[in-house]
């Protein structure tokens, strides 16, 4: 099916919001045209539907338009705004069927099949489709084929056509040339050689069209008649399993909210639990009864099909959202959806003590994700290298893997630990004070340490192999201050070696 | 027949499993489990104070008591995005030195101390935790008797221990089981080897018994406090504050 929309644009300005009624047809109301620089000059990019009634049209330069119509509306083009009305609608459009793709700056292709028979055959759907969209306030032509390039041709010049598989060559043939959705110089060529209908550029030998147009031209010619496929490319990946609730009464509140999904979370896990799988992600999908789509997705570092955890997982979302999940006047459709699922044997009882011990963690890892953020829930991998500061890295718990690596510890048995405890992940400055009598004084901080041992140099060359330049080599030093507290500092190059000149940082202090 | 079910739960009370989850955990320090009755209590809240300038020793020492006490399960560090940029980012490396297994570590990072304390009851209420370590920078208001006693509460249901470790913070009214104020403490000048880490810590509050002020060493090769090694013998504590 393709859904097109002549005018988005204006239509993104002066749609009828809420009560109020419509604006272009209102007669007080001046045409509204969006304008954009071509060519360094300033042409109409869209026109609404009063403007296009009083014989505007887009390409037309704003001069002379302003010269026919004086009392002129003039909005620049927002590209990027009309791309996210689009995404909006499709999101809207997601309640039919998953897989919506944008097609072009005004076109949306949705793949129905085999989704016509739950709104009560293809052409109900088609025009609950349009309905719904015009009722929103845009301007849409729809049209249903056996391919989407057929369907995208019918779209703009049959609306409401609804093409049986395998009759788009007959349906296409009569569109004009234009139809065929190729660039303008192509099109004008086309019309200049007298051919101005699908059927008539068919008509031709194939030979003839390649000679003068490309192979490609032939593709997409028989792209359109339905002499090949295509399929579309949805916006995201669909999800492996679904499950969705129709409300026939909007639902509001946060309890029936949970309640809808916690029973479709039970039908998903019946479903996973048939296949033997278990989710890693799951996308709860709440449709607005206003068109407003919300997406909220919970991760889990486990295979997890069980409706409880699920529900629980949710909660803790739903509880921690800083930008609360708002039913308006509430949701009519909610849909759970397992975008990434793993095989799972859970079924299987483990009498294993650490496997259960396992799971609790696991669990309590995801419940602090799904409150906190993935981010913030963290495990120690170590790292191949020498750098101090790499030898390890955090990574989010619940993708974390067993690591090929071992720790290595530094130290020898009964000595002192030679990497500190808490590290700076920028090294600080420091001086020393050698001019004062007495000890050498350590100055962090602005506050000055008396330095009553140091152990060094502990030499580590940076691993030139990884870096373009040269880093500077460092020689750590452990320090003590009079107070026991043990400082880890380096001097940044070797001042003999000519390389940068030789700075002192604090990187850590040992417990 | 009420008096064998009488018999049959006074049984199921007697179970080793039972003593187990109220038991003490040495420390490995000989005066401080004397002073302590046995050891620290497990399931209960425990108070770790760095004192001004003493705040990476702090962490060592409560790093210490939760391995003690995790004794090879899990550990969940809860710590705040300010204290890492004010007095450091935790290392592995350096958990790795101390003797504690940085694989059976978990990292929570929190944007501030009231994300931390919810994060904390989530935590305390799994039982598989062996300990969690809660990391508050300064003194959020947040933080209060109410609190304190909250996280008390939490800590018994699961028998999980927490250690509320205090960076930059004056010590006030709390429900905890023990506090302790740490502080590092010098090395004798001289020796090649400066040795395991070593702790002033006074004992300032124990519920169950009498406080205390000793020197501690944190032995990393068999991950227990004992009092400083014969070298050290010659230092005599300062007085706290």
């Amino acid at each position: 099916m393709a859904l097109w929309f002549p005018r988005l644009a204006t239509d993104r300005l002066q749609r009828p919001v809420g009560v109020k009624a419509a604006t272009d047809t209102d007669p007080g109301v001046p045409p509204l045209v969006l304008v954009k620089k071509v060519d360094n000059a300033l042409r109409l990019s869209a026109v609404d539907r009063k403007a296009t009634s009083l014989g505007l049209a887009i390409g037309q330069p704003l001069a002379n338009a302003r010269a026919m119509l004086p009392a002129l509306r003039v909005v620049a083009a927002n590209e990027p705004a009309d791309l996210t009305l689009l995404t909006r609608i499709a999101d809207w459009c997601d309640r039919f069927t998953p897989f919506v793709a944008l097609d072009g700056p005004r076109c949306l292709l949705l793949d129905v099949t085999g989704a016509g028979h739950l709104f009560g055959g293809e052409q109900a759907l088609l025009h609950k489709i349009c309905g719904g969209l015009r009722l929103h306030g845009f301007a849409v032509r729809g049209a249903l084929a056996g391919t989407p390039a057929a369907a995208r041709a019918l779209a703009r010049y049959r609306d409401g056509a609804v093409i049986a598989p395998g009759e788009e060559a007959k349906a296409v043939m009569p569109l004009p040339v234009e139809a065929l959705n190729l660039d303008p110089v192509t099109t004008h060529a086309f019309r200049r050689a007298g051919l101005k209908t699908v059927g008539q550029v068919a008509g031709r030998k194939r030979s003839e069209i390649v000679a003068r147009f490309g192979a490609a031209m032939i593709a997409s010619l028989d792209l359109a008649l339905g002499h090949r496929q295509k399929p579309i490319t949805p916006r995201s990946p669909p999800a492996v399993y679904w499950k969705e609730q129709n409300f026939p009464e909007p639902i509001a509140t946060l309890d029936i909210i949970r309640l809808a999904l916690k029973s479709l979370a039970g039908a998903l896990s019946d479903v996973l639990e048939q296949r033997g799988e278990g989710a890693r992600r799951l996308e709860a999908v709440f449709f607005r009864a206003d068109g407003a789509v919300r997406r909220i997705a919970i991760d889990m570092g486990g295979p997890t099909r069980d409706p409880l955890v699920i529900d629980r997982l949710f909660g803790e979302k739903l509880e921690a959202l800083t930008d609360p999940l708002d039913p308006g006047f509430g949701f009519d459709l909610i849909r759970l959806s397992a975008t990434f699922v793993e095989r799972s044997s859970d079924g299987v009882t483990d009498l294993d003590s650490s496997t259960s011990e396992k799971a609790e963690i696991g669990f309590l890892v995801d419940r602090l994700a799904a409150r906190f953020g993935g981010h913030r829930i963290l495990s120690f991998q170590p790292h191949d290298t020498h750098i101090p500061e790499a030898t390890w890295v955090v990574t989010p718990a619940q993708h974390a893997g067993a690591s090929k690596l071992s720790w290595k510890k530094i130290r020898a048995a009964r000595a002192a630990p030679r990497r500190p405890l808490r590290l700076f992940t920028r090294p600080e400055p420091v001086s020393f004070l050698s001019k004062a009598p007495g000890p050498p004084q350590l100055l962090w901080r602005k506050v000055p340490h008396v330095v009553t041992q140091r152990e060094g140099p502990e030499r580590i060359a940076m691993e030139w192999w990884r870096h373009q330049t040269l880093q500077p080599t460092r020689d750590y030093f452990r320090v003590e201050d009079g107070e026991g507290r043990r400082y880890w500092l380096y001097r940044n190059g070797l001042p003999g070696r000519g390389e940068a000149a030789s700075q002192w940082l604090l990187h850590g202090v040992f417990a | 027949m009420h008096a064998e079910k009488m018999a049959a739960l006074r049984a199921s009370l007697s179970k080793p499993g039972l003593a187990d989850i109220s038991a003490r955990i040495p420390l490995g320090h000989r005066q401080a489990d004397l002073c302590l009755k046995g050891g620290l209590e497990r399931g209960r809240l425990h108070e770790v104070f760095a004192l001004l300038g003493h705040e990476a020793a702090a962490t060592g020492f409560a790093a210490g008591l939760a391995a003690r006490v995790a004794a090879g399960r899990h550990l969940l560090w809860i710590r705040q995005d300010f204290s890492a940029h004010e007095f450091g980012e935790l290392s592995a490396t350096g958990f790795l030195e101390l003797g504690l297994d940085p694989t059976r570590m978990l990292l929570a990072c929190m944007r501030d101390g009231a994300d931390g304390l919810r994060a904390a009851h989530d935590a305390l209420s799994c039982a598989a935790l062996g300990a969690v370590v809660i990391e508050i920078a300064g003194q959020p208001k947040i933080l209060d008797l109410m609190a304190s006693r909250r996280l008390t509460l939490a800590c018994t249901k699961k028998a999980v221990t927490a250690f509320l470790l205090r960076l930059g913070a004056q010590p006030d009214a709390s429900a905890a089981e023990t506090r302790w104020l740490i502080r590092s403490a010098a090395s004798p000048v001289g020796h090649e080897n400066w040795g395991h880490p070593v702790f002033e810590a006074s004992l300032v509050r124990n519920r169950r018994g009498t406080t205390g002020h000793w020197v501690m060493e944190w032995n990393c090769d068999e991950g227990l406090f004992q009092g400083p090694t014969a070298h050290r013998g010659a230092v005599v504590p300062a007085p706290c504050d």
